[in-house]
């Protein structure tokens, strides 16, 4: 069973990985406010097929990896991660008969929720927030949802992470 | 939810989840709460800073490579324009340097007849901005010296031919700073030509600084050079900090609409320059 374990967190930890390097990866400042928010939708996809490993706990962890590499208040991004992975962990066994199209309609309307968590906070703290490319993410997130998806579940039985 | 009782009733079951939520987000609240009103994390920031920054070397290095590989694969020719531009540039800047030994000589004597504290020439490093993306919301960039060369928080970073900004967060091996064009940030200047101090704001836009609270009738034209004030106490007095390029007069307001250009080119440096003011910056200046 534990050796079954550590093969099952690899590819999980290397798509978060290379994620986060999206996530910082320098674009140029005309493309930089849509970009997608790659670790809220592999949380996302990773909490769907493996709740019992991959839950709140980690996606809190993500989160806090994610705001000291943004340098935004220690805290914020876990929030709101581990939040939008309560809600998928909620309600996996319904996302998972859900078609493609509908499952993506879900995904947005979480992504919408991550950046109001975010943009609610900084407005707490009094932080100057741009209001309309807050939501831009939510919307490129889900223009790719579809196409991570089938991905990441490819990613998934190539290395036939649990099930 | 009628979906966990499904057959496979099993994996739908996660213990504890909504306690588990509550606790994450009640510590969150505390962690930031505790960040934001006093720096009490900076060790958990740094301690988890370190952990990413072999990430952020990775998505560093393709554009390192790109620079190397042009570097080492660019023309003869192109190199024996680029050496003797050099050459010619050193030549003039080496004739400014020759007035700027006998001025300072000149500055140190006339402030010692003064009986003023003579100003102790900054101490500079240089840093090189790492290709990495840091929040998206706000101006700012990473760099690749951190705590562990000598960086401090508030530390004064400027260019070849101005001010950039300064340091907020400083990790062990790089450090996180916010430009003067982010809309939080706020510069003590002073212009040039007449001494006149006023406080450059940014605004968001990568080439344009706000002068908010100059009066109608101030002594300001565009073209005026400003230079940082060191009156914030941040900034060592006397580094260009952007150009004048427009003011607008309506009568009806209090203040003069005046904007501003960098002289450093906020986001195409590559090199900066760290200070290290050796003396306290705030001098004689600040009586009227």
């Amino acid at each position: 069973m534990s050796r079954h374990r550590a093969s099952r967190r690899l590819p999980v930890i290397g798509t978060l990985v290379v994620g986060l390097m999206l996530s910082i990866m320098p674009l140029p400042d005309t493309i930089a406010p849509f970009r997608p928010d790659w670790l809220a939708l592999l949380t996302i996809f990773w909490a769907m097929q493996l709740p019992r490993t991959w839950s709140v706990g980690s996606a809190w962890i993500v989160g806090l990896i994610l705001d000291v590499s943004y340098g935004t208040l220690l805290g914020q991004h876990a929030l709101a991660l581990c939040v939008i992975v309560f809600i998928t962990v909620r309600f996996h066994l319904l996302m998972r008969v859900f078609p493609l199209s509908q499952l993506t309609a879900t995904v947005f309307a979480m992504l919408a929720l991550y950046q109001f968590l975010l943009f609610w906070i900084n407005g707490v703290a009094g932080l100057a927030a741009p209001a309309a490319a807050y939501w831009a993410p939510a919307v490129t997130g889900t223009l790719i949802w579809p196409f991570l998806y089938m991905f990441l579940t490819g990613v998934r039985y190539r290395a036939r992470v649990g099930g | 939810m009628v979906a966990s009782r499904g057959k496979n009733s099993n994996p739908a079951r996660i213990p504890a989840l909504g306690i588990r939520l509550l606790l994450l987000v009640l510590i969150s609240i505390g962690l930031m709460y505790l960040d934001h009103r006093e720096n009490h994390l900076d060790a958990a920031r740094k301690a988890i800073g370190a952990a990413v920054y072999p990430i952020q070397l990775i998505v560093d290095a393709p554009v390192r490579l790109w620079a190397w590989l042009s570097e080492s694969t660019t023309s003869r020719g192109d190199l024996q324009l680029e050496v003797d531009r050099l050459n010619a540039e050193r030549l003039l800047t080496n004739a400014r340097l020759q007035r700027l030994t006998a001025l300072e000589a000149e500055n140190a004597r006339l402030r010692a007849l003064l009986d003023a504290r003579s100003r102790v020439r900054d101490e500079v490093r240089v840093a090189e901005i790492m290709a990495v993306d840091a929040n998206p919301y706000e101006h700012n960039l990473i760099i690749d010296i951190g705590s562990r060369d000598g960086v401090y928080d508030g530390q004064a970073i400027v260019s070849a031919d101005g001010v950039v900004g300064q340091v907020i967060k400083t990790g062990l091996m790089t450090s996180q700073a916010v430009l003067i064009s982010d809309t939080d940030h706020a510069l003590p200047v002073e212009i040039n030509r007449n001494g006149l101090r006023t406080i450059a704001v940014g605004t968001g836009e990568i080439d344009r600084l706000d002068l908010p609270f100059l009066p109608n009738n101030a002594d300001i034209r565009a073209g005026d050079l400003l230079v940082t004030s060191g009156l914030g106490g941040a900034f060592p007095a006397g580094y260009p900090v952007a150009v004048v390029d427009a003011v607008t007069r309506i009568p009806q307001e209090p203040f003069a609409n005046v904007t501003a250009k960098p002289s450093a080119a906020l986001d195409q440096v590559r090199e900066v320059m760290l200070i290290w003011s050796a003396a306290p910056v705030i001098e004689e200046q600040d009586d009227e």
